[in-house]
């Protein structure tokens, strides 16, 4: 069943033209992989696909589930670096979606907040503040907050981007799980190919058009998919 | 202590000016944790400017100095705040270049017509004789708004403050969060400025937050520090003002320094960084 439809696509970020033409189909269940150079429109996409940007084109369309439905992991702004808040007010931000009209949070926001902070590890840094964590920690918390705001998508932009090794396969180990036994659909952008190995199973790659759309396995046999994956066409 | 306090209150100017201080220093901290977090905390100074600006151009002209000033302080705040959403222009720079352009108009006018005399002293440092009934009851419908604004609203200006983002993401209408922000700081710019003054004023947002930040962790406990802080401050000032005979607004900003210093160092203590 498809979640996202995209038909010819066309957005514009700072008077130019950042994503041309692009069709792809996210289905239920997908771990979707965005990939491509610097600069190729993969932000501005995932931005399109939020609504944070208008689109000057074509057509996006969600099926099932409402577009402020979506759990939304952002690349880390200078900001939130020293930001005051601790672990349990940030999670719990992430139900502001299903608060409707209403002002205050109720029983069942906090209780899912609880939940999602524990299936992610984090029952016992909930009273710490955000800014004191591991940059694994936060990348964790934020997880945790998209999962309150959908139990369907998570879209996520560049999430290991800074952090190590060790830390970032955990990060994927959490995701891989969340999408196969969760049935958690994951949209990811990323220049890391660890975890596009690990588990997409489909790939959007950009270069301001689509360059290529199609399942992981076969993206793997074709040229690029090669030198990119390191030949690891039997993954 | 008590006979001390009894008699500050004696006087009615003093008792006026504590009512509007009070109301505007709980005002400034409560905008002023948004604002300092969002990275806004010049949007402070480049308005009081502004404010002078408007201020001595209404004074030239005879004209009642607040129903001037405060629809031209709200439309700078607008201005400036499109001017942050546009990654394009440097925001910094163009708060630099409006705030000093106000201030150099308002000196220009000032000194074409009435000259450069105490009133121009008054504006820029403050003056608690300045105020009048009508800015108790600004003053007072200016706090009951923002109070009631803030806890109704507190989730979301929570969200936005932390992430515009994921709140936008999520269909929260930043936008209109981001106005009101603006909007209600305007306002209190407007107000606070004839006691704490236009170089001054500023402070009131910055240090309480800032302050409150290096000692608490969690966005609840800043609020409620900075809130109280503030406050604090403000009376504390005020009083050594009045026994010291040393200008309101900078006793005011020496007590929040003080204040500030001392939680950068508690706060060195307490986490030991």
């Amino acid at each position: 069943m498809p979640l996202i439809t995209c038909k010819g696509l066309t957005v514009s970020y700072d008077r130019r033209i950042a994503v041309s033409d692009v069709s792809f189909t996210v289905d239920d269940g997908d771990y979707l992989a965005v990939i491509g150079k610097n600069g190729s429109g993969k932000s501005t996409l995932i931005k399109a696909l939020l609504g944070l940007v208008p689109v000057q084109s074509g057509t996006i369309s969600f099926d099932g589930i409402k577009q402020s439905q979506v759990g939304y992991l952002p690349q880390q702004t200078a900001a939130q670096r020293d930001f005051p808040a601790s672990v349990y007010e940030v999670i719990l931000s992430g139900c502001l979606n299903s608060l409707g009209g209403g002002l205050f949070y109720k029983k069942q926001h906090k209780e899912l907040a609880l939940k999602k902070a524990e299936q992610l590890g984090l029952s016992d840094v909930l009273a710490k503040s955000y800014r004191d964590l591991s940059g694994g920690q936060q990348q964790r918390v934020l997880l945790a907050r998209a999962l309150c705001a959908t139990d369907k998508l998570v879209i996520l932009d560049e999430p290991v981007a800074s952090l190590d090794p060790v830390v970032t396969a955990e990060f994927y180990d959490i995701l891989h799980k969340l999408n196969r036994e969760n049935g958690v659909t994951v949209i990811m952008v990323s220049h890391d190919v660890l975890g596009i190995k690990q588990s997409a199973t489909k790939v959007l790659q950009l270069d301001t058009e689509t360059a290529y759309f199609g399942s992981f396995e076969e993206y793997s046999n074709t040229e690029t998919g090669r030198q990119l994956l390191g030949g690891g066409a039997d993954v | 202590m008590f006979d001390l306090l009894q008699n500050l209150f004696s006087y009615t100017f003093i008792t006026r000016a504590m009512i509007i201080g009070v109301l505007v220093s709980l005002c400034a901290a409560l905008l002023g944790v948004s604002l300092v977090l969002k990275r806004y905390s010049m949007i402070g100074d480049g308005l009081s400017h502004v404010s002078f600006g408007a201020l001595s151009i209404a004074v030239a002209f005879g004209w009642a100095p607040l129903p001037v000033s405060v629809p031209i302080v709200v439309a700078a705040a607008f201005f400036l705040l499109r001017i942050s959403e546009n990654s394009k222009v440097k925001s910094d720079a163009a708060i630099a270049l409006i705030s000093s352009s106000a201030l150099a108009i308002g000196v220009a006018v000032m000194s074409l017509t009435s000259g450069m005399n105490t009133d121009v002293c008054n504006y820029l440092f403050g003056n608690i004789l300045a105020m009048s009934n009508t800015d108790v009851y600004i003053s007072v419908a200016l706090s009951v708004i923002v109070l009631v604004l803030y806890i109704l609203f507190y989730n979301r200006i929570f969200a936005v403050t932390f992430d515009e983002n994921f709140a936008k993401a999520t269909g929260t209408k930043v936008g209109y969060y981001n106005m009101l922000i603006s909007f209600l700081t305007a306002i209190m710019i407007v107000v606070g400025m004839r006691l704490m003054g236009a170089m001054l004023i500023s402070s009131l947002i910055i240090f309480p937050a800032l302050s409150s930040m290096q000692v608490f962790k969690s966005f609840r406990k800043v609020i409620f520090s900075s809130a109280i802080l503030s406050v604090v401050c403000f009376i504390v000032g005020m009083m050594i003002s009045f026994y010291f005979d040393t200008p309101t607004g900078a006793s005011i900003v020496i007590v929040n320094l003080i204040v500030f210093l001392g939680f950068t160092v508690s706060g060195k203590i307490i986490y030991g960084k």
